[in-house]
């Protein structure tokens, strides 16, 4: 077993794990933080997306020992207060999610692009490849196209 | 199913990460094929030595010699082109590596290492000539890339060596890396890198490699021969150098060796090698022509 400190959306999380457990086993079992969702654990379909100090990571793909001391962000350190983060009104504004599966990973991969790269959200091209990382069954992306781009103060088309 | 069990250390020093190496373990980068691989229990390492802490491996180096890459480099940081055609080699290839959140933990030295045949470093490190530094607790060498890549997944690397460090020569003329793929995030089911030494407007060298076209990267030096002599850029005349490319394109796959695959025959790879080599030489040739145009903006003229 490895004492592992890790430091969830600014909340210190001591736990004692065996290295081979993966990041969003942790974060979902040892952290109690079920918003993370496992699909494939394969890092195909990104449903699994946490912010690594501030980047989109597939935590199926990271194990928790790997993370001790850094920063993770999740979906349940977006809303603030009560109020809800401008990209969780967004997508549902815009129909950006249905059954909601893999709604926390795709709110964490477009807050990772706003904190790194948030020209990404200008560009159709960009915006496309960015969102091609993560797979949805439900709503044909283009409502969370619509939800990215209203999030980032752009027109929604 | 989740990986199965193994020790965990993550040495901050180089010397003391590469004397825990040795059979059975094995070093941790990025971790985006490996951890995946453990999943599938296909490796199971009894131990895993975490680089992340070796300062001294992460780093992007331009120099007068080339490029010199270390073990802890990040796909992510080649997307933006450092200066010349090396770097926009490098960001043409970097851009097809599955998507972005694993391009930011993906290493490129990771990538040359697990070997894969399909993946794009590889066949990068061949067109550009790398030189690529393994350590071990007891010695150091330096292994061409050609040398290197010795089959699926099987490298020149010894389990006690570590890949330290990739060297990419300066490249003095023009690059093209064009790559098919089912869709956006997939492998390459083929994918062409192609560099030119040009002087005085004419190829001097070319050296065209492929990705997914045999059980490992390939140089096609048939191709690269036909290419010889070959002007490129503004001075290039007619449509000499579209038959050359086609033609070009036509050796490469005869070269080509390629694994068949649910979506893909050999034949099939074949004719789509031969396709992606022609248009990485009409981006090349592209590439120089707009370095041979005069800059149009104000800042640049003179």
């Amino acid at each position: 077993m490895s004492a592992v400190s890790l430091r969830v959306n600014g909340a210190e999380h001591a736990v004692d794990v065996e290295p081979r457990r993966l990041l969003a086993d942790v974060l979902r079992e040892e952290c109690g933080l079920t918003g993370t969702k496992l699909g494939c654990e394969h890092g195909v379909c990104g449903s699994c997306t946490v912010l690594l100090d501030g980047q989109a990571v597939r935590s199926c793909l990271l194990l928790a020992v790997q993370c001790h001391g850094r920063e993770i962000s999740t979906v349940e350190g977006l809303a603030a207060d009560g109020e809800l983060h401008p990209l969780q009104e967004a997508f549902s504004a815009e129909h950006g999610l249905q059954c909601g599966f893999c709604t926390a990973g795709f709110l964490m991969l477009a807050e990772g692009a706003r904190r790194t790269e948030p020209e990404v959200f200008a560009d159709p091209e960009q915006l496309t490849q960015l969102l091609t990382s993560n797979l949805c069954r439900c709503t044909g992306y283009h409502g969370i196209v619509r939800a990215v781009r209203r999030a980032a103060g752009q027109e929604p088309e | 199913m989740k990986p199965p069990r193994f020790d965990y250390t993550a040495p901050t020093a180089l010397p003391e990460a590469l004397r825990a190496l040795g059979e059975g373990a094995c070093p941790l980068a990025g971790g985006q094929s490996l951890v995946l691989e453990m999943h599938y229990r296909r490796q199971r390492p009894s131990a895993l030595v975490d680089l992340n802490g070796i300062a001294e491996l992460d780093h992007i180096t331009a120099g007068d010699d080339g490029l010199r890459v270390g073990a802890l480099a990040r796909h992510r940081a080649f997307e933006q082109p450092v200066a010349g055609p090396l770097g926009r080699l490098l960001s043409r290839a970097a851009v097809h590596i599955a998507h972005p959140p694993v391009r930011n933990r993906g290493t490129m030295l990771g990538s040359l290492a697990w070997a894969n045949p399909a993946s794009e470093w590889p066949a990068v490190a061949l067109a550009l000539q790398a030189e690529l530094t393994l350590a071990s607790a007891s010695a150091t060498r330096t292994v061409p890339a050609e040398e290197f890549f010795r089959g699926p997944h099987t490298t020149a690397r010894r389990p006690d060596e570590l890949l330290v460090e990739a060297r990419f020569p300066a490249l003095e003329g023009a690059a093209g890396f064009v790559e098919h793929r089912r869709t956006h995030a997939s492998f390459a089911q083929v994918a062409a890198a192609v560099a030119l030494t040009v002087r005085g407007g004419a190829v001097r060298q070319a050296r065209i490699a492929l990705a997914g076209a045999a059980d490992r990267p390939i140089r096609v030096r048939a191709a690269e021969q036909h290419l010889v002599g070959l002007e490129v850029g503004r001075v290039a005349g007619g449509g000499s150098d579209e038959d050359a490319f086609r033609r070009a394109g036509e050796l490469a796959a005869a070269a080509a060796d390629p694994i068949p695959e649910p979506h893909g025959s050999a034949e099939h790879k074949r004719q789509v090698a031969a396709v992606l080599v022609r248009r990485a030489l009409q981006q090349a040739h592209q590439d120089q022509a707009d370095q041979d145009q005069p800059h149009q903006d104000g800042a640049c003229g003179t």
